[in-house]
C-alpha cells in the first residue's frame, strides 16, 4: 500500500479525533503528585543526570561484552555510557599523562607520540557505527529485545587524527602493505589491517561525542576503522608496526575466522555488511489497534543505506521506508515506515540495501554458504518481529539449520 | 587599495599552502623503546626471542600454569580447547557447528601459539612467562596434538618450520566492495 505521509497523518489525526470509537485512545494520565509550576525547581549544577524515571542500561553478557539498549534510543547517536563494550582482557586503567602512541617498523622515522602530541596535529570528527562481527544470536527465543538481538552495535561521533596523517608524519615506506595494530590491555590485543585503510579513512580517535573516549571504548586513544568489524578497531592502541605481510595473530586466525560450507574459512573478513533492525515494535511492547510507527536502524560498513524496504505481510511484499537525513556513510541510519495494525496477527520485517547495490540476504542464503555450522560472525540476515494478535509482540524465530 | 587586496590574498594564499610533509610534533622512537613494546612473532618466524623449551619442560609449565583452565591434556577445558585433530585433518567447521576449534585442527600457523601465550597468558599474570617457559609449552601442546615428536626442541629455528593442518585452508575474503568487480548481491 503506497500512501502519502500527509494523507496518513491526516487519517491518524481523524482516527485520533474519534477516539474510543476507533479504538485507540490513550489511557488519561494519572494526576502528577504535585504541580511543578507552584514551586522553583533546582539550580544548576555542574553535571548534568538523566530524568530520575529514566533508567536505560547495558545488559552484560559475562565480563567481557555489553549491549546497546536499541530500543530505549531514538536517532542515530549512542550515549557513551550507553555505547557496547567487548573486550578480551578487562577494561584496562591508563594514565593519559603517560601514554604513549609508537609508531615503528616499515617507517623512514619510527616515532612516539604523547596525546597531547596527537590532539596537536589536525583533528577530525565524523560519525560512524561500530559493530562486533559476532553481533548476532542463531539461537534467539521469541523472548527477545532488540538489545539481546543486536546490542554489539552502537554509532558515536568520534574525534582524532587521521592516521593518514600520522603514516606521513613517520615517512611510511612504500614496501609497507600492512600494518600491526596493537593495544595496551592484558591481552595486548593485536590485529592486522591493510595499510590501504590507513591512506583511506582509519582514525586514531581520542574524543567520542564531544568528550573524551570512555575507557571501555579505548580511553586515551583507539583505532577506528569506519564499517569494519569492531575488534579491528584496536581500543587502548599504543603501538602500531608497518610490515609488507600480515602478523597472523590469534585473533585473526583462531578466532575473526568465517568457516564456509566448502570446507574452507575466510580470513581477513573486515567489512560489515549491510544490516536493518527494526527497534519499535518489538519484544516486549504490546501494541493497541491503530496506527504504529516502525522503525528501526539501518546501516552498512561499505558505504551509505541507500534504501530499507518493510514488511508487514512476512516478506510478501516490501515498502521503502523513509530514511532519516543526513544519511551518513558507514552510519546507523533511522528509517520510519507508518503502519494501521487492524488486529490480525502480523510479521513485520526490515531489509536494508546500501549503495552498493547489496541487499541485506534472507537468512536461507547465508546458510547456504556459510553452512550450519557457521560463526556467529558477519551474520546479517533479514530479522523480524511477530505481532500476534493481542498485540504481543516477539522475535520471529528461524532455526539457523 | 590595491595593495591592501594584494597583501591580504598573499596572507590568505600563505595560510592555506599545502600542509607540509611533516609537521614536526612527536619524537623519535629510542631502539630501547621499541625493543620493549615489540613483541610480536609472524610466521617466517620475525620476532622470535632467544630461547629453547622441550615437551618436557613444557608439561610441567602446562601442569602449574595451564591445566586448571583448559584442562589436563588440553581437551577438558572449561575454556578454550587446545587438543585434537580432525580425522584426515578435514576441515568441516561449516558444515559442523559442534566440532571444536583447536590448535591442531584449526590454526594455521604454529608462531601463533607463541605470540599469543607471550602476549595474553596466563589470564591472571599476562607476561609473566619467560621465553623459555613459553618454547617449552607451545613444544607441549604441539606434540599434544601430533605435531611434533616427543623429544622436540623449540626454538626460534625449529618453531616456524612446523606446518600446520589447517595452513591452505584460509581463503580472502570474496563479498567485495563498492570497486569490486564481484555483483553486490552474490555476497553472502
Amino acid at each position: 500500500m503506497k500512501v502519502s505521509r500527509r494523507k496518513v497523518l491526516a487519517t491518524a489525526a481523524g482516527a485520533l479525533a474519534l477516539g474510543k470509537a476507533a479504538g485507540t485512545q490513550s489511557p488519561v494520565p494519572a494526576p502528577a503528585a504535585s504541580d511543578p509550576s507552584k514551586a522553583p525547581g533546582r539550580p544548576a549544577r555542574t553535571l548534568g543526570q538523566r530524568a530520575p524515571s529514566e533508567k536505560p542500561q547495558r545488559i552484560a553478557r559475562g565480563a567481557t561484552s555489553s549491549q546497546t539498549p536499541h530500543q530505549d534510543l531514538y536517532g542515530t547517536i549512542t550515549p557513551a555510557d550507553l555505547h557496547f563494550e567487548r573486550h578480551h582482557a578487562g577494561v584496562p586503567e591508563i594514565d593519559p599523562k603517560s601514554y604513549s602512541l609508537l609508531i615503528h617498523g616499515m617507517v623512514e622515522r619510527p616515532m612516539m607520540f604523547t596525546l597531547a602530541d596527537l590532539k596537536r596535529f589536525p583533528a577530525v570528527s565524523r560519525v560512524c557505527f561500530l559493530e562486533c562481527s559476532g553481533n548476532f544470536n542463531r539461537a534467539a527465543p521469541p523472548e527477545i529485545t532488540p538489545q539481546q538481538l543486536a546490542g554489539l552495535t552502537s554509532q558515536s561521533e568520534w574525534t582524532g587524527v587521521m592516521l593518514s596523517t600520522l603514516f606521513r608524519e613517520v615517512g611510511a615506506r612504500p614496501q609497507a602493505t600492512w600494518f600491526l595494530a596493537e593495544g595496551h590491555d592484558a591481552a595486548l590485543l593485536a590485529r592486522s589491517i591493510p595499510i590501504e585503510k590507513a591512506f583511506d579513512d582509519a582514525m586514531i580517535a581520542y574524543a567520542q561525542n564531544g568528550e573524551a573516549i570512555r575507557p571501555e571504548q579505548g580511553y586515551p586513544a583507539r583505532l577506528l576503522l569506519p564499517g569494519w568489524e569492531g575488534n579491528s578497531n584496536v581500543k587502548w592502541i599504543r603501538r602500531i608496526e608497518l610490515s609488507d605481510r600480515p602478523f597472523m595473530t590469534r585473533e585473526e586466525t583462531s578466532k575473526y575466522t568465517d568457516p564456509l560450507a566448502n570446507d574452507t574459512a575466510r580470513i581477513f573478513s573486515f567489512v560489515m555488511d549491510a544490516r536493518s533492525l527494526i527497534t519499535y515494535p518489538a519484544y516486549p511492547v504490546t501494541l493497541t489497534r491503530g496506527w504504529v510507527e516502525i522503525n528501526g536502524i539501518a546501516w552498512s560498513g561499505y558505504g551509505k543505506i541507500q534504501r530499507v524496504d518493510v514488511s508487514t505481510d512476512d516478506g510478501k511484499s516490501w515498502t521503502p521506508a523513509t530514511l532519516q537525513a543526513p544519511v551518513l556513510p558507514k552510519a546507523h541510519t533511522r528509517f520510519r515506515h507508518l503502519w494501521k495494525w487492524d488486529g490480525g496477527e502480523a510479521v513485520i520485517l526490515s531489509r536494508a540495501v546500501d549503495e552498493t547495490g547489496y541487499v541485506q540476504p534472507p537468512r536461507a542464503e547465508l546458510l547456504k554458504t556459510r553452512g550450519p555450522g557457521a560463526a556467529n560472525y558477519h551474520l546479517n540476515p533479514v530479522t523480524g518481529w511477530v505481532v500476534r494478535s493481542d498485540g504481543a509482540v516477539v522475535y520471529k524465530q528461524e532455526a539457523w539449520e | 587599495m590595491i595593495l591592501i587586496v594584494a597583501s591580504a590574498i598573499a596572507a590568505l594564499a600563505a595560510q592555506t599552502a599545502q600542509a607540509p610533509a611533516t609537521l614536526g610534533i612527536g619524537r623519535p622512537a629510542t631502539p630501547a623503546e621499541i625493543s620493549a613494546w615489540d613483541i610480536d612473532v609472524r610466521p617466517d618466524g620475525v620476532g622470535l626471542p632467544p630461547g629453547r623449551g622441550t615437551v618436557k619442560d613444557g608439561e610441567t609449565t602446562y601442569a602449574a600454569r595451564c591445566a586448571s583452565c583448559h584442562g589436563k591434556t588440553g581437551k577438558e577445558g572449561p575454556n578454550d580447547r587446545l587438543v585434537g585433530r580432525e580425522p584426515g585433518d578435514a576441515f568441516p567447521f561449516g558444515r559442523d557447528p559442534q566440532r571444536p576449534k583447536t590448535i591442531g585442527s584449526y590454526w594455521p600457523y604454529a608462531t601463533t601459539v607463541f605470540d599469543y601465550v607471550r602476549r595474553a597468558m596466563p589470564p591472571g599474570a599476562p607476561g609473566s612467562l619467560p621465553s623459555d617457559e613459553i618454547y617449552g609449552l607451545v613444544a607441549y601442546l604441539l606434540f599434544l596434538n601430533d605435531l611434533v615428536p616427543a623429544d622436540a626442541v623449540m626454538d626460534a629455528t625449529s618453531l616456524p618450520k612446523v606446518v600446520m593442518p589447517a595452513r591452505d585452508r584460509f581463503v580472502p575474503d570474496p563479498r567485495g566492495g563498492p570497486k569490486s568487480a564481484v555483483k553486490p548481491r552474490s555476497r553472502p
